[in-house]
């Protein structure tokens, strides 16, 4: 499975988002490669993604996709992207 | 792999930020101080949130400010400016901010490991509160488990 965590500069935030989802799906035992991406970026990383990560800012951006995009509020509470990923990943 | 240092020039104490601008460029100043950034950083900090947002503001009261690699960028670091009055980002559900890292990453690649230590830091939800109510370059560098 293919996660893309984006941002505006594809460092930092999106970077944050990858390390806590890698770290959630590890101990929810889901196998799932996550790349840190940026908007610029976003049309060929994205590509085959079945998750897109983000802040709110972001979604109008992102626009049209098949991937299930997931609003994050707080990027370091884990326990919100638990409850996230396993309601779009379940 | 831990945190780059965090020298004393690198945090702000108190600054006095009246809207979300000066609290970047506080946080800003002090990756200029501390050699890590030029002081142009600050303005494409500043541009990053002009055109894509608040989406810096990541957790309750702390903002990420970051652009991307460039030469602006003299290594890797971060610096940390504690605000004297949490100021608005116009963020839907993080506002206010008390507590801006700036983030400087010379390459792409590297900073995963970089922004791994964070999480480690900020993932305890008392983190925030406690960088914002420190009153000593020590008590931050402790917090953020570095020394100068």
């Amino acid at each position: 499975m293919k996660i893309v965590a984006i941002c505006g500069a594809g460092i930092g935030s999106s970077g944050i988002l990858k390390v806590n989802a890698e770290r959630v799906l590890g101990r929810l035992g889901i196998e799932a490669d996550v790349t840190a991406a940026h908007l610029a970026s976003l049309k060929s990383d994205a590509a085959g993604a079945q998750v897109i990560l983000t802040s709110p800012e972001f979604v109008d951006a992102i626009g049209k996709t098949n991937a299930d995009v997931i609003v994050v509020e707080n990027y370091f509470d884990t326990a919100e992207l638990t409850r996230k990923l396993e309601a779009a990943l379940g | 792999m831990s945190l780059p240092p965090l020298p004393a020039d690198a945090i702000v104490i108190g600054a006095d930020a009246t809207d979300w601008r000066d609290a970047v460029r506080a946080a800003g100043a002090a990756l200029a101080n501390a050699g890590i950034a030029r002081p142009g950083y600050s303005d494409e900090m500043i541009r990053m949130i002009d055109e894509h947002g608040p989406y810096v503001v990541i957790a309750p009261g702390l903002a990420l400010a970051h652009a991307r690699p460039g030469p602006e960028v003299l290594k890797d670091g971060l610096a940390v400016a504690t605000l004297a009055t949490p100021v608005n980002f116009g963020h839907p559900y993080n506002d206010p901010v008390s507590v801006v890292l700036a983030l400087a990453v010379a390459s792409g690649d590297a900073h995963i490991a970089l922004v791994a230590e964070l999480a480690n830091i900020f993932n305890d939800s008392s983190a925030v509160a406690d960088l914002a109510a420190a009153t000593t370059v020590e008590e931050v560098q402790s917090i953020m488990g570095v020394t100068a």
